[in-house]
This record gives C-alpha cells, structure tokens and sequence, in this order.
C-alpha cells in the first residue's frame, strides 16, 4: 500500500513539472540562466550580487586583469570602463560600482571571444570600481581598485 | 532608436563598438513636469554574433550611461565577415543591426 501510494505520488509531481514547465512558470535552468539575472541585479552588495551570478564572492587578486576608467569625472553620467584579462578561457566580465545601489551595473558572457568588455556606466558619487573576472570557473579580480571621483 | 557599429581591426583582433540610442532610465528620475518617477526603461540584452555565431552576450542594469556605448573584441574576423547585434530591454523592445566588416 505504502509503496503505491509512492509511485503515485512520483508520477504526480512529474506530471505537475511537466505541466510547469509548458506552462512557463517552472523554468529549467539553462533557461533561468538566459534570461536577464534578476536577483543579482537586485543584490544590495557587491558580494551578494557576485554569489548569485558566480555561485561565490571570493576572488583572487591578479595583475592579469586590468581595469580602465576615468581618474576624475565631472558628473556620473557617463563614465567609460574598459576591461582586459590575459587569461586563458575567460567566460564572463562583470563590472560593479561599489557605492550604487545596487552596485551591479554590467556583465556579458563570453564565448570564443577575447578577454574584452568596454561599456560606458552611471555612478551615483565616488567609488571604486570593482571588477570580476570569470577564467576557467575561478573569478579574477584586479590587483588594485579603481577608484573614480565624481564631481568637480 | 538607432543602433550604430563600428569596427577596427589591428593585429588580427576586431574591436566591435556599439551605440545604441536608448534613454536607459533607471527608475530614479522624477518627470520634471509631473514630479513622479519616470518608471525604468533600460536596455538588458545584448547579443553579439560573428557569421551567425553569438560569441558574447551583455546584461545590461540600469546603472549603465543612456545610450549605452559597448565595446567587445573577437579574432578571427575578416573582411566581408557579418557581425550582428542585437538587443532587448525591460519593456520588451527590441533592436538589431548587421554590418559587414570592413
């Protein structure tokens, strides 16, 4: 009896997957994972925001990855960051803003391109520039922070 | 909502740099009229596509500067060679451009 009543209810939460998934309201991952990452563009703090693209916030210091931006900029409405890692297999490059909220303001993934990503980003006031490097599965971050000054 | 491309290659390496015209608003404005907060409309995919084959792919927040420029770089590429971007935003617009390289 007990094993019966098992089997049922194996099938009926198969069928409820099934039925979810066609639905659209019960996403597989590979699904969740190409759509736009809600949650770590939702995250208050650079770790947290790192912990839901990467699974971890911990990342290793390394003069291959080297960050460009503005020393100075006037207003924060446009401040071009530049990004470039000479490592072997990078899959993603995110860039943080520390003092935005919240502080995730861009990442691409890579696939067969090379270790490049330049975008222009807004920053509410003064604050380093954190950046993430994804090579191999293990994240990479620069040497030393970037820090740009927003005001005159 | 114009989507421009350029490209420049050195070294057998292309630089892709694309301008989309886009108000990429965060939410946080006030409407100087009204005095209520402009609802976000930012950009939050970009894809990147050399001869068909999409070799990166942006996520874009609302932290990134109004008609955002991005820059990627690809090898391989020649002249002739088709690069396609694409892109989408929170409220479901969309926007593509292909260009030959040069």
């Amino acid at each position: 009896m007990q094993f019966q009543r098992r089997k049922a209810l194996k099938r009926l939460i198969a069928a409820a997957g099934t039925i979810g998934v066609a639905l659209g309201v019960w996403k597989s991952r590979a699904t969740r994972a190409a759509e736009w990452p809600r949650d770590a563009y939702g995250a208050s703090t650079v770790a947290d925001a790192l912990r839901n693209l990467y699974g971890t916030g911990e990342t290793t210091a390394s003069h291959a990855v080297k960050v460009r931006a503005p020393t100075r900029v006037q207003s924060g409405g446009v401040v071009p960051v530049s990004v470039s890692a000479d490592l072997p297999d990078v899959r993603a490059i995110s860039i943080l803003i520390e003092k935005n909220s919240p502080p995730l303001a861009a990442h691409v993934h890579l696939s067969g391109a090379v270790a490049f990503f330049a975008i222009n980003v807004r920053m509410a006031s003064t604050s380093d520039v954190r950046v993430v490097v994804n090579a191999g599965g293990k994240l990479y971050a620069p040497k030393q922070n970037v820090e740009v000054l927003v005001g005159a | 909502m114009a989507t421009k491309i350029r490209t420049k290659t050195i070294n057998g390496e292309t630089e892709i740099l694309v301008r989309i015209d886009h108000p990429m608003e965060d939410g946080q404005r006030l409407d100087p009229k009204t005095k209520l907060r402009i609802p976000p409309h930012f950009i939050q995919k970009i894809t990147f596509a050399l001869n068909g084959e999409e070799f990166a792919v942006a996520d874009l927040g609302s932290a990134v500067s109004k008609d955002p420029l991005v820059k990627v770089k690809v090898r391989g590429a020649k002249p002739g060679d088709k690069v396609k971007v694409g892109w989408s935003d929170n409220k479901g617009i969309a926007g593509e451009k292909e260009i030959a390289i040069t």
